[in-house]
Order: structure tokens, then sequence, then C-alpha cells
């Protein structure tokens, strides 16, 4: 698992920005951004096409089918770590 | 004695006895209304309304339209010629058209297959919760004129433009149905199985909507269970269940339910009453695994949907008006 970085912590910050802008309205009272996003029930399977949309058009990124799975989306460490990836270049 | 085995007899005598019970005291309708689709589920309903109140009181209502399966007005029909009722024709497509279901369904499908037209068929596909830990995520599946088919995974806009387009099917079928309740003051039939109930497989305020749903309680198995039992033709028993909603034909299982009926049914079953995975699975022939994986999909479907079964929220309850 890699670690995050200085330079990940502001992607780290646009990623929960936009959780909490997007499907909670701005109100980030009692959201927990450590937790897993479908068992706290911050974004259902709808949302996952949103987040999808969000990074390939913020990050110019492509998410490939294989891609959709927990380890990468499901957290905003896991996006966090997933966005490093694809941004070294490598497969994620 | 299976997990969904059923006495069929006692189980069609509890449901008529509650057909009756609704109409007379809560709803205060003549009779009941059914739309038939050609699929088990409705011809069970209908039957069972039969049973409850009698032929003269229940009206089959067919509503084909352009992307209907050929055989849908034919099993339709033999549903209701089976049990001996009215039955009404009303083909939607014209109604469809008038709203732009047609159009707006291809505009939506351009958005990922700028070529997609006249001769082009398609459908919708969810990604296979059993097989893997992948989020569910739909793909469209078109044919071209030519026969060649092509995949695309569907970006957010499209998709919910698609499934908005394709929503105005269910919900004309529900005003035809209470324009011929309101007329004949008669309550609308539901026909959801338990899957479909649980699982939010329904169109608010289309397929969703109703005044009574006699087998929402049951599961798949449950309901060919009955089927058997009440005289359904065997046609309309073997017919796989489809959504009939789209061009190119598509099996339930591809739209929403991950594995087939006979196999989510036991997971269902496990699920609700706090059976083991390890031991669902034995019973499914699936691997543990798999169960798992539907028993996750079960629950993430439970909250997705949650909101298609919800009555208005109010910022205050007004305790005057009481639900019956």
């Amino acid at each position: 698992m890699l670690s995050l970085g200085v330079g990940d912590a502001a992607v780290r910050e646009e990623v929960k920005r936009f959780i909490v802008d997007n499907f909670l309205f701005g109100d980030s009272e009692g959201f927990d951004e450590n937790a897993s996003f479908l068992e706290s029930g911050v974004i259902d399977s709808t949302g996952i096409l949103e987040l999808v949309t969000f990074l390939e058009e913020t990050y110019q990124i492509r998410v490939e089918d294989e891609e959709l799975v927990p380890e990468n989306l499901g957290s905003i460490d896991a996006v966090t770590r997933y966005l490093k990836r694809k941004r070294n270049g490598g497969a994620a | 004695m299976g997990w969904l085995d059923i006495d069929p007899e006692a189980e069609t005598a509890r449901i008529c006895l509650r057909i009756r019970e609704v109409l007379a005291r809560s709803l205060k309708r003549r009779g009941l209304v059914v739309a038939v689709s050609g699929g088990v589920d409705s011809a069970v309903t209908l039957f069972l309304c039969v049973r409850a109140v009698g032929k003269e009181r229940v009206v089959a209502l067919l509503m084909p339209e352009r992307h209907s399966a050929e055989e849908t007005l034919e099993l339709g029909r033999l549903a209701a010629d089976a049990c001996g009722v009215r039955t009404i024709l009303e083909d939607i497509t014209g109604i469809l058209e008038a709203v732009g279901c047609y159009r707006r369904y291809d505009e939506a499908v351009r958005r990922v297959l700028p070529g997609y037209g006249e001769g082009w068929t398609s459908k919708i596909v969810l990604s296979g919760t059993a097989e893997s830990s992948r989020f569910n995520v739909f793909h469209l599946v078109a044919r071209s004129p030519a026969g060649e088919i092509v995949r695309e995974r569907l970006p957010l806009t499209a998709y919910l433009e698609i499934v908005a387009a394709t929503n105005f099917k269910q919900r004309t079928r529900k005003m035809m149905e209470y324009y011929h309740a309101d007329r004949l003051h008669y309550a609308v039939a539901g026909t959801p199985n338990r899957l479909e109930y649980d699982q939010g497989f329904f169109v608010k305020n289309g397929d969703g909507a109703a005044d009574v749903k006699p087998i929402a309680h049951l599961y798949k198995t449950q309901v060919y269970a009955l089927a058997r039992h009440l005289g359904v033709p065997e046609e309309i028993r073997r017919r796989p269940p489809t959504t009939d909603t789209y061009s190119l034909a598509q099996g339930q299982d591809e739209f929403y339910f991950a594995v087939p009926h006979e196999q989510f049914d036991v997971c269902l079953y496990a699920r609700n009453h706090g059976i083991a995975a390890e031991r669902a699975a034995r019973e499914a022939g699936l691997s543990t695994e798999q169960v798992e994986r539907v028993f996750r999909d079960i629950e993430a479907k439970r909250e997705a949907t949650r909101y298609l079964h919800m009555a208005p929220l109010l910022v205050e309850e007004v305790p005057e008006v009481r639900s019956a």
C-alpha cells in the first residue's frame, strides 16, 4: 500500500470537498472521512458513477472497468492512493 | 421441506382473504385492474384476484409498446383467457411517441454511441456482482443494423437519461391502469414479487404504484409454485423473467439481479433469516464468496432504493391524516 505524500494531501482535500459538497450539500457534520463510502451510506451506486465522472473530468484520467472496486474508490484514502498510482502512470 | 416450500392452497386462501378485506374495508373499491405482461408474476396476480373477487370484477389490461417482445401480447391474452376475465388492449406507443420517450432514449444513447439510430437495438446490463467485488455499474449493449454488438460503460449522464426515458413506459402504463380503475371504481393490483419489492426493482410512480400488491411477500420460487397450483398456462411459466423494456431482449438477471432468480431467492431467504453464507452457498450451488457478494449487493440495493418506497416526506407530521 502506498503512503500519502505532501502533494497528495491537496488531492485528498479536493476529493473530500467534492464528497461533502456533492453528496452532503456542504454539511460535513457527522461525516467520518475515514469510513467506507458504501458502509457509511454516503455514496450509493449512482454516487459511484458521479465520483467516477468527477475523477475523470478533474484529473483527466480514464477509470477502467476493472478499476471500479472498493480498493480504488471505496473511501477518500482509497481514491487518493488510486489517483496517485494513475497519475504516476502505473496500472491501478 | 425446502426453505422456500409453501402450501399453495393455504397461501392462495390467505392472499384471497386479504384482497377481499382490503377492497372492502380499506380501499372501498368494487374490483381490480391488473396489468398483464405475459410474465408469471402478473399472471399469478391476475389468477389470485379472480379467485378473490370473481372474474366479473377483474379487468386485465394489455399494454404493449413498440419495443415489447412479440410474445408479450399473446401470453398476456393467454393468461386472461385462462381465467376468463375481460381484456382491454391499450397500445401505449403513441403516448410514448408524444412524450418523446423513444427520441430522448436515442439521444441519451448517442452520448456514448454517436452513430446510434434507425435499425439499431439496445439494452443496458449490470456488471456481474457475484463474479467480482466491482461496484455495480451499467453498460450499454447495442446491436447495429449489420448485427455487430457494441458494449460501452455508461457514464452518469447517459445512464440517468436512459433510465429516465425508459421509465416513461412504466409510468404511462400506470396512468392507463388508474384511468380504467377510476372509471370502473376499481383498485389497481400491483404485481411485484418479493425480490423486486425488496430490492427496489420498480419505477417509483410507475410499476411501483398500486393499491394492493398481493404477491410482494413471495419469493420467485413461491410465485412459480402458486402458478402451478392456480393453473397458469405452462407457456407463461416457462418464459424466462424479462424486463421487456428495451429494444434488445434483456433478462432480469442481466439488468438487475446478479444471479438467476433461483439462486437469488436462496440468498435473499438466507439473508432474511440470519443463515450463514456458507450454508446458503451449499443450498444455492454458489461459492461462499459469491453468496457474500450477493449479501452485500442485497444491502447496497436496499440502501440505494429506499427512496423508491418512501411516501412524500413532510417537514412536520399532519396527524389528522393517517394511513389505513
